[in-house]
């Protein structure tokens, strides 16, 4: 175990030096390849705001129940199925048929080909599923189905996430989905994420519809304007919605130097909102935003160039805010914060410092330890040490991995830990040099082979540990994880390789029996 | 043969183990019936650390100006410093009247001075029921990739004596922090998962020892073995509880508030997981029979 060829000597110092080399790329500006690596802070040493939003589908599954109603009312017919007492409750249709024609039902809407109940070939399950009580049939959305409709909300709303925040001006939003229904915002550097989150807490569709008490056949609703506080009907016959705008900013009205949304709209909008204006002049067109009426302006002209303006009491700040949220688009179902952390950078400046304190003393705490209790040996012992260190630093950085204040305890406890494997070693040989062993090369190497078993086992405990804590845990925990593992890793490398060969190197000169350590 | 150490550890194995089963005991009544102090991690809730520069204001000024908002069960201490204050409180939910923005407007208002937010955490009910479930799991997960890799490695007597050792130090800690009222949150997690692994790791040392010393006396019983291996490994034992604890106590005293409970879990934890590597795992072999016959009949198998 003590004689080293010269290409392994080389190849061991060389991939230390390698590994190492990349602490010095969180000190360096340059932006070459190699050096412009940086460890990451978390959000809780350089400040930042965590958001957890939620997508609530409900609305969404409330449109997919209501949209199968007609179609499967004509496959009924179809199918010569008679039913009576059709009607929609909290997401479930119900109505009931001749127990006998069960089968007749059965077999349309379990047909993996049928335009209803559709077959979602990568869950491997039907969108819908049905239960029977007597004769009573009860439709309503599968488990895959509701997943598969919060997928592709939760898809939607990303990119709609993403466009708000850019335009806020954050720099470097982290934004990723988590699970089936929500997604993960990390703002470093966000002191107040109260307007991001007012930003996000709204749907923003938009819909320009007809104030008329005429009954139509879309029906009509009830709604109290915002600004004068008037009772309106609006038919529900939607002319325009906010997909159909191509930018919006905000203006001061000429008139009455009024905050007001100027908005620009596509061909196919301009053409509708033509002709809705140049049929409807002298009436009122109301202007709906998340089922609240901001305004319900009176028709003079046609307007046929494809851009209006949208007045409603704003402030301006206001109307930038709803400018911005015309301009990146509705999301296609509310979101909501269910988790939030909030560090301040002053905060998360005493945690660096008070974790880089505590590191440097722990260090030396335990390096003067060594050398008091094993003198020369507790020399090599912190040389391994140090070079661990180096090298747990050198990966972080390589793998732009982001460290945490538990990732920096998690450094902390790699130091007090790591001594653990040349521990082991050295107590071995003095084990060994007690027996009747006829010269330190003997001893040293059994000392070495019998520790090696050991020192793997109860370092792969902890690294499973470790791993587990990595997959589970959440963002600053993760941090840890990742520390205490790479540690494991650097520390295994430095025992076993470094320890052993600066080791080699003094017993190969002091060959004589006598007690070294 | 000179020896290091050499202490009757196994004389002493039937005290210590009325001892480890009274507070073993006595933490699952104290989970049970006294129940831990769950942080809003777990729990939901809403968490406020804040810094006001004045020296004015008291204790009492902060926690009447969070009063009267109606956000239920609300906690006030100061944290750290002079002047830092560290709020919770039950509101998990808020909606367009009370959010987090409309509580900082009312705090400023009230205390009439400048307040320097310096962080604020809410988890709402379904992520925090999720986190703890998620912690749990992560924890059991972690027994039982230790007991499958100990019995892979060793034989399942020692498996089921080092996870029997790792339960035990576990409980205790967690009793501990129900005792003392600690708050378990997250980083506590990190801990005892941490501490599974340090215990797990001093256990392997004295069982490979153990392991070793068998089929090399195979003639002796195995109270001498277990003696004779406990106290071949007892410096390294002690030597690395002594780095560790170095290490931790660095951390508890200067790594600042947030890291103050998380180091104190492992701190606890690497005291009991070293005396249960000596007085709990080594005893359960031979409780459960292990002996030179046993490891050679099972390897053999």
């Amino acid at each position: 175990m003590l004689n080293f060829s010269k290409i392994k000597i080389v190849l061991i110092y060389l991939s230390f030096l390698a590994v190492s080399f990349f602490c010095f790329s969180n000190i360096s500006d340059s932006n070459n390849f190699f050096l412009k690596k940086k460890i990451n802070l978390g959000l809780d040493l350089q400040g930042g705001s965590y958001l957890l939003l939620e997508v609530d589908s409900t609305p969404l599954q409330k449109r997919q129940i209501q949209s199968k109603v007609i179609p499967l009312k004509k496959k009924l017919i179809e199918n010569n199925i008679n039913y009576k007492n059709f009607k929609i409750k909290e997401n479930v249709i119900l109505f009931e048929i001749n127990t006998n024609d069960k089968e007749k039902f059965e077999k349309f809407f379990k047909d993996k080909n049928n335009d209803i109940n559709i077959y979602l070939s990568q869950y491997r399950s039907f969108e819908l599923d049905y239960v029977f009580e007597k004769n009573l049939v009860k439709i309503f959305l599968s488990k895959n189905g509701i997943i598969k409709i919060n997928t592709s909300a939760v898809d939607q709303s990303i990119e709609i996430v993403r466009k708000r925040i850019d335009e806020t001006g954050t720099k470097e939003p982290s934004i990723i989905k988590r699970g089936s229904n929500r997604i993960l915002v990390e703002l470093p550097g966000i002191k107040d994420p109260e307007r991001i989150k007012e930003l996000l807490g709204k749907t923003a569709q938009l819909s320009f519809r007809m104030v008329t008490d005429d009954k139509t056949e879309f029906g009509n609703e009830t709604f109290i304007l915002k600004d004068t506080k008037e009772k309106i009907s609006v038919s529900k016959r939607i002319i325009l919605t906010g997909d159909n705008l191509i930018d919006a900013n905000p203006k001061y009205d000429n008139i009455n130097q009024e905050p007001i949304v100027a908005f620009t709209l596509n061909r196919l909008g301009s053409q509708r909102f033509g002709q809705a204006t140049s049929k409807n002049i002298g009436k009122r067109l109301a202007i709906i935003l998340d089922n609240e009426a901001i305004s319900a302006p009176v028709i003079r002209d046609a307007i046929t160039g494809g851009q209006g303006t949208i007045s409603g009491n704003f402030t301006f700040q206001s109307a930038t805010d709803l400018s911005l949220l015309l301009r990146s688009g509705a999301l296609p179902a509310p979101l909501s914060v269910v988790e939030e952390r909030t560090v301040g950078p002053d905060l998360g400046q005493d945690s660096i410092d008070a974790g880089v304190f505590s590191l440097i003393i722990g260090f030396f705490l335990v390096i003067i330890f060594m050398i008091i209790k094993y003198r020369l040996f507790g020399l090599i012992a912190n040389i391994s040490l140090i070079s661990n260190l180096l090298m747990l630093i050198g990966f972080l950085t390589l793998l732009e991995a982001t460290l945490t204040l538990p990732g920096i305890a998690g450094i902390i406890l790699t130091v007090g830990m790591a001594v653990d494997a040349n521990v082991l070693i050295f107590e071995r040989i003095k084990e060994e040099l007690r027996k009747n062993i006829s010269n330190n090369i003997q001893a040293f190497d059994l000392g070495f082979k019998r520790s090696v078993v050991t020192i793997l086992d109860a370092n792969i405990t902890t690294l499973i540990a470790s791993i587990i804590l990595f997959i589970f845990g959440s963002g600053p925990v993760k941090g840890f994880a990742v520390t205490l593992s790479i540690g494991l890793i650097t520390t295994l490398f430095s025992a076993y390789f470094i320890s052993r060969h600066l080791t080699s190197i003094i017993v190969l000169r002091n060959r004589e029996k006598k007690l070294l350590i | 043969m000179k020896k290091e150490y050499n202490y009757n550890f196994t004389k002493k194995f039937k005290l210590a183990n009325l001892i480890s089963i009274f507070f073993v005991l006595t933490s699952l009544i104290l989970i049970i019936f006294k129940g831990l102090n769950f942080g809003i991690d777990f729990k939901g809730g809403t968490l406020i650390e804040l810094r006001v520069e004045s020296n004015n204001i008291k204790i009492n000024d902060i926690r009447s100006a969070f009063s009267n908002m109606d956000l239920g069960d609300l906690n006030v201490k100061e944290f750290g410093k002079k002047g830092d204050y560290l709020i919770k409180f039950e509101k998990k939910e808020f909606n367009k009247v009370v959010n987090i923005k409309s509580i900082k407007e009312i705090v400023v208002n009230k205390l009439g001075v400048d307040v320097n937010f310096r962080r604020i955490e809410n988890v709402g009910p379904k992520v925090s029921a999720e986190l703890l479930n998620s912690g749990l799991i992560a924890i059991c997960l972690a027994l039982g990739a230790m007991l499958f890799y100990i019995w892979i490695r060793f034989e399942w007597q020692f498996s089921l004596g080092s996870i029997l050792a790792i339960f035990h130090d576990v409980l205790i800690t967690i009793g501990i922090f129900s005792i003392l009222s600690l708050e378990v949150n997250l980083s506590i997690v990190a801990a005892v998962l941490t501490i599974v692994g340090y215990s797990m790791n001093d256990t392997v040392v004295i069982y490979d020892r153990i392991r070793e010393n068998l089929s090399k006396y195979s003639s002796s019983t195995i109270d001498d073995v277990s003696n004779t291996s406990i106290n071949e490994t007892l410096s390294r034992t002690i030597i690395t509880s002594v780095t560790t604890l170095l290490a931790l106590g660095s951390i508890y005293v200067l790594g600042g508030q947030i890291l103050k409970g998380f180091s104190l879990a492992m701190i606890i934890g690497v005291i009991i997981g070293t005396y249960s590597s000596i007085f709990v795992a080594s005893p359960i072999l031979k409780y459960l029979r292990v002996s030179y016959k046993s490891i050679a009949k099972e390897e053999k198998n």
